[in-house]
């Protein structure tokens, strides 16, 4: 009753498509057995330390089908979850933290508005994965960006240039991304974001970033010959 | 709480011989890979020889291979930590293991699909076969350097073996690329080689770690995540908990001190130690630093994976300045240990100058003249700053050292 109090402007029939989304996904049976409510996933979770949040309630939620808690899940604690899996402790073999990849999923597919607050600072490591193949690189190490990391980030950026030549790895005198990846590599990862609906989920979450990715993919599918519409 | 005193003194005990019942064991993914093969439906990519056999969970033996790697490589690792990734090929070069490093590997991309969800199965899929596909073009065989990306690829095969739809949507999106569609027989981890090889590591040791204290932090998606798949040995832990790390710090001579908090998690938390660090830092320190520091008191701690060398050490500044100011740990890989045991120079190969948490007193301890090798390093710099495109190559890691100048000044990182 609460649940539903708390999200009143959504209908139920909209709640219950999204539920039915998560519950449709292929995995879905085989993240879910049914919770015995044991509390051995609370007790190995980092973030249920933290945060109001439980795998439990996760895995409760789903077995029991309660599309209104569900919901209200989908728009708050699946974003605190820290997806180490701890909870795979479960003595049932569930699987909370596969709950919460695939609702997450549907939340941004969706789009969910929640999902673009949990992800409001995120955008530019999400270009940095999807433009250039790795998920950081050297040059993000900057006390404006890591202040909490210490002295260290600002000697190494000041020194970042110089330090990634003064290292034998071949492929890792590189600044702008982790390791030196080919142009015909790239161009297989973005075949990969388009023609498996990534692109999509993107446009849904955020159009700026959509337009952006396209813009710098665009080059380079098309020297590769590929067809992506 | 349980008074340390009795904690160590249980822990110091010979443990007894824990026993799992191969009945309880899943189903193996391995034999399911092997029948869809014959079914036509992939190439599944053998093992090559020579290779080492280890056991698992619940006894199964997996293989290990030696050579004839192609290293799929980690983002923060080669990013923001590259003395773990050097390190690891120079392990390779030191035993006489031949390698391929490539540059037609992409991220796992699981970082951001466990920070964000913006991909999907299918996405997550394809970019784990890609790269797949791309070894086995090489004729090298897969070896994993992230513990995340090797936990989510074993996912990846087990949604792969059990959905007919995803491995046909993903066989196209290769065949459009042309790219054949292989999976790997094993998926392998770096460490699980360190450990696979941990004796010869040993026997070519130049430093005595007799005196050196160490904890070990184990990977959650190294031995939660699939955890059928994980290295466990009679010898270490009686064969409790994951033989990873701890059996070649064993082997190594130096001496693991246990500590309440063995099974938790870093808090790396993927989004989390990018843009919410404030749960990430708390939870490393106060779940895994401090309670090392108070039980165990650990010359280093010692790790297998990115992300939890990335949030151990870079976590210790905050919580410093937090709470007064306490010895940091250090924090390191296994694999950059196992490097400075052999006498690998501490800055060309295990770059430590990349690492946040003071790390000087430890390599005092082990026997190591930073202060000589650091001079060495700062002479490697010299000579680079002068040639603009210069880089250092592995011919210039085993360079002999140079007479210092009298101009350069010892001390810094």
């Amino acid at each position: 009753m609460a649940a539903a109090a708390a999200n009143p402007v959504v209908p139920y029939a909209e709640k219950e498509r999204l539920f039915l989304e998560v519950k449709s996904d292929p995995r879905f049976a085989d993240y879910l057995y049914g919770c015995y409510e044991c509390g051995i996933c609370v007790a190995t979770c980092p973030s249920a330390r933290f945060y109001d949040f439980s795998p439990r309630r996760i895995a409760q939620a789903a077995a029991r089908e309660d599309v209104d808690l569900f919901y209200e899940q989908m728009n708050g604690e699946i974003w605190e979850c820290s997806q180490c899996f701890s909870c795979l402790r479960c003595p049932r073999k569930n699987n909370p933290g596969g709950l919460i990849t695939v609702m997450r999923e549907v939340a941004v597919r969706n789009g969910l508005h929640t999902a673009k607050e949990a992800l409001e600072g995120y955008s530019r490591i999400i270009y940095k994965i999807m433009s250039t193949g790795t998920q950081v690189s050297p040059d993000m190490i900057r006390p404006d960006a890591f202040p909490d990391w210490g002295p260290t980030a600002k000697q190494t950026g000041d020194n970042l240039e110089l330090w990634r030549r003064a290292m034998p790895p071949d492929t890792m005198h590189t600044t702008t991304t982790s390791w030196e990846i080919d142009d015909k590599t790239l161009g297989e990862l973005y075949f990969i974001w388009h023609k498996t609906g990534v692109m999509d989920m993107i446009k849904t979450l955020d159009e700026s970033l959509h337009m952006i990715l396209m813009d710098v993919m665009e080059e380079k599918l098309e020297e590769a010959g590929y067809d992506v519409q | 709480m349980i008074p340390i005193e009795i904690r160590k003194a249980e822990s110091d005990k010979p443990r007894a011989r824990f026993e799992r019942r191969p009945e309880d064991a899943p189903e193996d993914l391995r034999e399911k890979a092997f029948e869809l093969e014959a079914k036509g439906e992939w190439i599944v990519q053998r093992v090559p020889g020579p290779h080492a056999e280890v056991k698992t969970k619940y006894g199964k033996i997996k293989k290990i291979p030696l050579q004839h790697t192609w290293h799929h490589k980690s983002c923060g690792q080669c990013g923001h930590i590259p003395g773990y990734s050097t390190s690891i090929f120079w392990l390779h070069r030191r035993l006489g293991f031949d390698y391929n490093d490539p540059r037609d590997q992409t991220s796992c991309t699981a970082w951001n699909y466990y920070a964000s969800a913006t991909s999907n199965a299918a996405a997550q899929a394809a970019v784990a076969m890609r790269n797949f596909a791309a070894a086995y073009e090489t004729g090298y065989f897969p070896i994993i350097h992230c513990a995340t990306s090797y936990g989510h690829y074993k996912e990846v095969r087990s949604e792969l073996v059990h959905h007919k739809e995803l491995r046909d949507q993903v066989r196209d999106v290769l065949a459009r690329m042309g790219r054949p569609f292989v999976i790997p027989e094993e998926i392998v981890h770096y460490s699980e080689w360190v450990h696979a090889v941990r004796h010869e590591i040993a026997k070519r040791k130049v430093l005595d770690l007799s005196g050196i204290t160490v904890t070990v932090h184990p990977a959650c998606h190294y031995y939660k995540l699939v955890q059928e798949d994980a290295i466990y040995d009679a010898d270490v832990y009686g064969g409790a908990r994951t033989a990873i790390v701890t059996g070649v710090v064993e082997a190594l001579g130096a001496r693991v001190a246990d500590y309440s908090t063995w099974f938790d998690c870093c808090g790396f938390g993927f989004r989390h130690i990018l843009v919410q660090r404030d749960f990430t830092r708390s939870f490393a320190v106060q779940r895994k630093i401090e309670v090392m520091r108070e039980e165990a008191n650990p010359d280093v701690t010692l790790t297998h994976d990115t992300g939890c060398v990335t949030t151990l050490d870079k976590s210790q500044f905050a919580g410093q300045a937090h709470q007064g100011v306490k010895p940091a740990i250090p924090v390191m890989s296994e694999a950059q240990f196992c490097a400075l045991a052999m006498g690998a120079h501490p800055y060309r190969v295990c770059q430590l100058h990349w690492h946040a948490a003071e790390y000087r007193p430890l390599l005092e301890k082990m026997g190591i003249d930073w202060k000589e090798r650091w001079r060495e390093f700062e002479d490697d710099l010299e000579r680079l700053k002068k040639e603009p495109g210069k880089v250092m190559t592995w011919d210039d890691v085993d360079a002999a050292p140079r007479p210092a100048p009298e101009h350069l000044a010892h001390g810094g990182r």
